[in-house]
């Protein structure tokens, strides 16, 4: 196992554009699967945390921009932001342990490519824009197209997540719902964030799918005021927009119906059109 | 007093097997096998790998007999010809790099011609899944009181139901580990297990050595809960193996996934009841069928089915019983031993039939549970009379006031009413559990414990039971200090080393204070009759003690107990009739959930356990064993779920198997009341295992009264609560 620990961004995109190296920022996905996972400790590995300047949160008048090594307790410990982006806070405190909070980043959350990150549905019901930075220079994606598959980005070998903006916007209805399978450090069966801003919804959720993902069917209902009577008349939409699978944490059914009923209690008192 | 182990605890200087250094030592790895049952093909070695770097040990290795020392001898210590479940050891590897020999674990592939594996304990095998006996029914058992289809016959209400419980992990914060090395002609064995003398049985026979030529000692234990009782023995045998092989020390400790995998949880159970009732409620007849999963080799579980048979009618009075009881083969890991050890499933099982006779009749289910609790002088399923003095009823009704359960029901009618998406209910059990080894079983361990004198007038304390986090070294000092009116710090635990303490019986069952704490008292007798003044006490037992060894010197001056059976117990092993306990712990609990409509997910606000356990010695140990066990309970009730793939658990990380954190579980209130046992230590009855029986049904029972659903099944998972709410 070799690890390059750069001090500046340069000298890490000149490390990233030498050779191919796993980015690690908190290290708390890789520790998890450190003991057994035999293949992780061939690798090469590009320590991030000794990168100057990459930690920090700045209020802009347009956007609130985060660091590429900001971390999860940096957001919630912040009172700005949990007034401004309460979501984030949210979020950022269901994230496994008080210990993970502390050293796990929002970057690495996004770069890890789980379909159960917990941060990722609140970055994009915000309308996140991933800052990936290379000796190329900058290029801008919105979170919300970032993910092409399990595990599938569009972030080339060569580039860092350097940055995470996230528009300033009124919102009159932000919500966020974990539903795991104990009440601290679980993984996500089901995790859905809410936004409403400018008479737009959001709908973002995580372990329905390969990837994080916005629901079109489930926000055009919303945005179009469509009539729901109960639960089950959100399943079309739900299935439409995701696909649940069984697996060892639960089931595509439970997960289905689970959302349909997060969604239909959470927002009876909020859309007319909930009956 | 402090707690004996608790500051090198609290500062990380106690040494687990683990932390011990290993200089010039190699490390040993287990190669298992992939499939549930078939015969070995070939055990295939990598050519990529220079084996001769490493030490290989398989089963022509083994000098004594190929068998795990235990009840039957059918669990080989090493794979041979043929494998009855995945995980099952075939080959040892060690190697002097941690990281070599775990990676060359993957260069060896066992190549196993498969046979059709049983996978489901509650079916009948077919003709080719027959692996043991004619049936593959491990264990037979059937306990009989009265006429029960006479009873069944004549009843005006028979009420049916059928009740199962799920496997669980033990999840001790330590993994299995030991080390092993040769020292003279002895060989050594340390490591994190509960019972010293049953490794010490396996190692004899499975190296073919004489008694004194195996030590095993034990290393600091982080917990066991029962996965350390039967389970050290196979890693004892494998680990001395391999430093026999070698002619090295070997250290050998499973990782997380590892020990989840390959070792032992509680027995899964299916649980069938009819029970004849009057129309006030009485019980006139309760048949009751129980079937366990014993997994591929028989173990333990002939023992742990034979305590839930016992406890399988719960703490009532019923004239006429029949409890009939069946531990199969399943081509699994195997099941054995866990707090509780059969016991809970079964509580289980007869509380929510309580639960359902009282919902059919139209009755309170507390006043069911009082009607029929067992009265001095009303006996158990066994015959067993119960005169212990203890009042049931006021257990009962303690758990019921502190609880408030009657003004909770009325609040979560109203609770109720005003939320749309939130469910309230309370959940009653009541439970016993009875201490010690059953039956005969105390009588045939025949347990010694021995105090020592020092010429310093400090006494030493000898057994063979150990701390495992539960207390046993603090509660020991107590019971001897007290005795003898000596400072705590005047009294030595002696290392759980066969070469130096007696066998004093394994550390289970509930047994260590009762059963061995009274065995050092009256060790502590013995060694003060020596001095010729029994009423030696305190300050001048020191100095009698100091004196005595300056008259003679070179010689020990000591003290020794061996068990012996409260008089008047009597058990008959053949007809399962008589005392199957010395004594019986009395319990209560009640439960407060709040299910969530849109996720069924279930949380448990409230938890009230009372409990009677004769006297408590040590409030704070008690209270700790009360929260401990109700929390374990809670995880079974509610989350703990093994996932299941040719009889492996797949799901074999604390990533996947979810325990309870300490925001699942409310604070736990404990009451206890005291009614002294005339034979156990200054009072005192068996504590440990009690507290997990009662908690699981109370959790059902509230969930039962919070959405209408009538759980049946544990974990009562949001996913199964939502099948039932929705199919309700």
């Amino acid at each position: 196992m070799r690890v390059l620990m750069p001090d500046t961004l340069e000298e890490a995109y000149g490390m990233l554009a030498a050779e191919p190296l796993t980015p690690v920022a908190g290290g708390t996905d890789l520790l998890a699967h450190w003991p057994g996972n035999h293949d992780a400790r061939k690798r090469a590995y590009l320590d991030l945390s000794g990168v100057s300047g990459l930690r920090f949160m700045h209020w802009g008048d347009e956007a609130l921009t985060l660091g590429g090594l900001t971390t999860y307790s940096d957001v919630i410990w912040d009172s700005r932001v949990v007034e401004e982006f309460p979501l984030l806070a949210d979020a950022g405190g269901q994230v496994g342990s008080i210990q993970i909070q502390a050293r796990g980043t929002w970057a690495g959350n996004i770069a890890n490519g789980s379909p159960a990150a917990d941060g990722v549905p609140v970055l994009m019901a915000y309308d996140a824009v991933v800052v990936l930075g290379s000796e190329e220079g900058d290029q801008e994606v919105l979170l919300a197209d970032f993910y092409l598959g399990y595990k599938k980005m569009r972030l080339r070998a060569h580039q860092l997540i350097r940055a995470i903006r996230l528009p300033r916007r009124e919102y009159d209805f932000q919500r966020f719902v974990k539903v795991g399978a104990r009440n601290a450090q679980a993984i996500t069966k089901i995790g859905v964030a809410l936004t409403r801003s400018e008479e737009r919804w959001r709908v973002v959720v995580n372990s329905m799918a390969p990837t994080v993902r916005r629901c079109p069917a489930l926000e055009a209902m919303l945005d179009e005021d469509r009539p729901v009577s109960g639960p089950e008349d959100l399943l079309t939409a739900i299935r439409e927009d995701l696909a649940p699978i069984d697996d060892i944490r639960s089931t595509a059914a439970y997960r289905e119906k689970t959302l349909a009923r997060v969604l239909y209690f959470d927002l009876k008192g909020v859309c007319p059109s909930f009956a | 007093m402090e707690r004996r182990e608790g500051i090198s605890k609290l500062l990380g200087r106690e040494l687990y097997i683990d932390d011990v250094p290993m200089d010039r030592g190699l490390w040993g790895a287990t190669v298992r096998s992939p499939s549930p049952r078939g015969r070995i093909r070939e055990v295939r070695f990598s050519p990529d790998v220079n084996w001769d770097e490493f030490v290989v040990v398989d089963h022509r290795d083994i000098p004594g007999e190929n068998h795990v020392w235990l009840i039957e001898s059918d669990q080989p210590v090493l794979a041979a010809d043929s494998v009855r479940h995945v995980h099952e050891p075939v080959v040892l590897l060690a190697h002097h790099s941690r990281e070599m020999v775990h990676r060359a674990v993957r260069s060896v592939e066992v190549i196993v011609d498969p046979a059709p594996p049983v996978l489901d304990f509650r079916l009948p095998p077919g003709a080719d899944g027959i692996q043991h006996g004619t049936d593959n029914v491990f264990s037979h058992i059937v306990i009989r009181k009265g006429d029960v289809d006479a009873a069944l016959a004549d009843a005006p209400v028979v009420i049916e139901g059928t009740y199962e419980t799920g496997a669980q992990e033990h999840v001790y914060l330590e993994n299995q580990g030991m080390v092993a090395w040769i020292d003279g002609d002895v060989v050594v064995v340390k490591g994190s297990l509960q019972c010293p003398y049953y490794v010490h049985a396996a190692l004899t026979h499975g190296l073919g050595r004489a008694e004194d030529r195996v030590r095993v000692i034990q290393s600091p234990t982080g917990g066991g809960f029962g996965g350390k009782e039967e389970y050290p023995s196979v890693l004892a045998l494998h680990v001395a193996l391999l430093a026999l092989k070698a002619g090295a020390p070997v250290k050998m400790i499973y990782d997380r996934p590892e020990d989840m995998a390959a070792t032992t949880k509680r027995h899964p159970a299916w649980i069938r009841h009819r029970t004849g009732v009057d129309l006030d409620g009485r019980l006139l007849a309760q048949a009751v069928e129980v079937v366990f999963d014993g997994g591929a080799y028989v173990t333990l579980s002939p023992v742990v089915l034979s305590r839930g048979l016992i406890h399988a009618g719960g703490p009532y009075a019923c004239d006429n019983v029949r409890i009939d009881g069946r531990a199969v083969l399943t081509n699994s890991v195997p099941f054995g031993a866990f707090r509780g050890f059969g016991a809970p499933q079964t509580i289980f099982a007869v509380e929510r039939q309580m639960d359902k006779i009282a919902e059919e009749l139209g009755m309170d289910p507390v006043e069911l549970r009082r009607m029929n609790l067992i009265r001095e002088g009303q006996s158990t399923a066994t015959g067993q009379i119960i005169r212990d003095g203890a009042d049931r009823l006021e257990v009962l009704d303690r758990a019921l006031d502190l609880s408030a359960y009657r003004e909770k029901q009325e609040e979560h009618a109203r609770f109720n009413a005003a939320h749309e998406d939130l469910r309230r209910g309370v959940g009653l059990s009541t439970y016993f559990h009875g201490a010690g080894f059953t039956g005969g079983g105390e009588v045939h361990l025949s347990s010694v414990a021995k105090v020592e004198a020092r010429p310093d007038g400090r006494i030493e304390v000898l057994t063979s039971n150990i701390e495992m986090g539960q207390g046993t070294l603090t509660i020991f000092t107590q019971i001897a200090s007290e005795s003898l009116g000596l400072e705590p710090d005047d009294v030595v635990i002696a290392e759980a080393d066969t070469f130096r303490v007696p066998n004093s019986g394994p550390t289970v069952a509930s047994r260590t204070v009762m059963v061995v704490g009274r065995l050092i008292e009256k060790a502590c007798a013995d060694l003060v009759a020596k001095l010729g003044d029994s009423d030696l006490r305190g300050p001048d037992l020191k100095q009698a003690i100091v004196d005595w060894y300056r008259k003679h010197s070179g010689g020990v001056l000591d003290g020794a107990a061996r068990y012996e059976p409260p008089p008047g117990t009597s058990w008959d092993e053949d007809s399962y009739r008589g005392d199957a306990y010395g004594a019986f712990a009395w319990g209560a609990c009640v439960v407060e959930v709040e299910v969530d409509l849109r996720t069924l997910g279930t949380r448990v606000l409230d938890v009230v356990a009372v409990q009677e356990v004769g006297k408590v010695l040590n409030e704070l140990l008690a209270r700790g064993q009360i929260q401990g066990g109700v929390v374990q309970a809670i995880g079974w009730a509610l989350m703990e779920e093994c996932v299941w793939s040719d009889g492996a658990m797949v799901n074999n990380q604390l990533t996947n198997y979810m325990i309870p954190t300490s925001d699942d579980v409310p604070p736990i209130r404990v009451d206890f009341l005291e009614a002294p046992y005339a034979h156990g230590t200054g009072g005192a009855k068996g504590i440990g295992e009690l507290p997990v029986d009662g908690p699981a049904p109370a959790v059902a029972a509230a969930i039962e009264a919070a959405t209408g659903t009538h759980p049946r099944v544990i974990p009562v998972t949001p996913e199964r609560l939502m099948e039932l709410y929705d199919g309700a």
